[in-house]
């Protein structure tokens, strides 16, 4: 089990070694003549107005704590599904009664409205 | 069993090492790490020629030849595409934070090669057989999230920063849907671990519960961020969204990982719905399981090209509605019916009964769900119609 999360880890080091390799060759290889024309922030051609990093609509924040809820959810679900044959009919109507209350929730959230993007 | 890391190659070559008095320990870690090199290269190589695939694909469907210059078929030309790519210049904008400017290609790569630690190539090829492969998947695949978030906030341009928005947006409903499609494999095999659920088909799961390939298939093209779904780089409103003020390298790693992205996710979808590795002799000659995946993986890939190229871009409204209001009730009343038919199906486990069950309630489920949406189609229409006499002057 732990080398297994070992070979994960060689895995993690070696995925990000070879991109961050092709990166710096290309840093070393390619020419670097940089200009202020250049060096302008890309908007259809004319100068940016006001500042970058611009605010985003609230309605963003309901979809990410609604998100959250199942997010969560499927955390005990995988378990629940691993075993499922062995525990029989008795754990799958826990199962239904679990995701029914949950979709209780979406459905309140449905009603109320949150589910729009506008 | 035999794994990538434990075969009789690895074994040789780490008693090279101990010979030349090395740790044992460290000795065996030296092998995986040049068996983790040799796969990765492989799999790099390969994305290249996926790019001359892609590029192919798309021709074919929009009536074009596609590259045929440089050598057979214009098989070269993605090399030639990776040394220009070498040698452009390396521009940063103004205002950009390098660091997380720089990390960002890397992770995104770094996402897409993790996830090939847990693919099952063979019966005898495969990294890592984790029992929480499932897990590990979708906790891997929302990385590439967190780098394109990375690279919208560190480029410093309203375009960018929007197309990270999008996907996060995206990523974070999507989610939802695409989780419990993984959870109907996990139901049907008893297991996490991806190599367990390719031994488990006897029948490809396509033919047991065809609707959740259609909702893995769905989902999975919105996580991918690919047409219809692409809303984080919508050429038409962001430019190139998250990737507009990349150039060169850095540019080719974002594109590079797409396609390495969605031929990855087509070898998953071969792994839980096409029976994975499995075909006739697979388990005698491991060689030709592999020969096998990488046809079901192609198809996988092919398929992921089809859509693109055949639907057009969804408004990102319109695109939220369909998940939150029809794919993630369907998904959940999906997973509970998956779950009651294998319940009651339980006594006719392996025979064709338990098949023809299972396939003939998901067709049914499937008709239920068109009609309920037919119905609702049709009352929406009437409602439109109806209002049309007023307007006309009451007759």
């Amino acid at each position: 089990m732990q080398t297994e999360w070992m070979y994960i880890g060689l895995f993690l080091v070696v995925g990000a070694l070879i991109p961050a390799a092709a990166i710096i060759v290309a840093a070393i290889l390619s020419p670097r003549k940089p200009n202020p024309i250049k060096e302008s922030t890309y908007e259809c051609g004319i100068e940016t107005v006001g500042e970058n990093w611009v605010q985003f609509k609230a309605q963003y924040y309901i979809f990410a704590l609604i998100f959250l809820v199942f997010d969560v959810e499927t955390v005990f679900l995988f378990p629940w599904a691993v075993s499922l044959n062995q525990l029989g009919m008795f754990a799958v109507v826990e199962g239904i009664i679990f995701i029914g209350i949950l979709m209780a929730g979406l459905v309140y959230a449905w009603r109320k409205g949150m589910l729009e993007w506008v | 069993m035999d794994s990538f890391f434990s075969n009789p190659v690895t074994d040789w070559l780490s008693g090279v090492f101990t010979g030349w008095g090395m740790n044992p320990d460290a000795a065996h870690v030296l092998t995986a790490f040049i068996a983790i090199l040799l796969l990765i290269t492989v799999v790099m190589v390969l994305d290249i020629f996926l790019v001359w695939t892609e590029r192919k694909i798309v021709a074919r469907f929009q009536d074009r030849i596609g590259p045929n210059r440089l050598g057979p078929f214009g098989l070269i030309q993605p090399f030639a595409d990776i040394i220009k790519l070498i040698i452009k210049e390396n521009i940063y904008p103004k205002g950009v934070d390098k660091i997380v400017y720089n990390l960002a290609p890397v992770i995104m790569m770094m996402s897409v090669l993790l996830l090939w630690a847990v693919f099952p190539l063979s019966p005898i090829l495969f990294g890592v057989d984790l029992n929480v492969g499932v897990l590990y998947l979708i906790g891997v695949g929302s990385l590439g999230t967190l780098s394109i978030i990375m690279a919208g906030w560190s480029s410093n341009n309203k375009y960018a920063l929007l197309g990270a928005f999008r996907q996060v947006a995206v990523m974070i409903s999507y989610e939802i849907p695409m989780v419990v499609a993984l959870l109907i494999p996990t139901i049907l095999s008893g297991s996490m671990g991806i190599n367990d659920i390719v031994w488990a088909q006897d029948v490809w799961y396509i033919v047991l519960v065809p609707l959740g390939f259609i909702l893995f298939l769905i989902s999975a093209t919105a996580e991918l961020g690919r047409a219809p779904f692409d809303l984080t780089e919508a050429e038409s409103e962001l430019i190139a969204g998250h990737h507009i003020e990349y150039s060169g390298m850095k540019f080719g790693l974002f594109y590079a990982s797409e396609l390495l992205h969605t031929f990855t996710f087509g070898g998953f979808i071969a792994a839980f719905f096409f029976g994975g590795w499995r075909g006739p002799g697979a388990e005698t000659y491991p060689i030709l399981g592999l020969f096998y995946f990488l046809i079901k993986a192609t198809i996988g890939y092919w398929l992921f090209g089809w859509i693109k190229y055949t639907l057009p871009r969804i408004r990102i409204d319109k695109m939220m509605d369909l998940n939150w209001k029809f794919l993630v009730p369907f998904s959940f009343a999906l997973l509970v019916f998956v779950a009651l038919t294998n319940a009651l199906l339980a006594d006719f486990v392996g025979s064709w009964i338990y098949w023809v069950g299972m396939l003939l309630s998901n067709l049914l489920f499937g008709w239920v769900t068109m009609e309920i949406l037919r119905r609702r189609a049709r009352g929406e229409r009437e409602k439109v119609e109806g209002v049309q006499p007023v307007a006309e002057g009451g007759h």
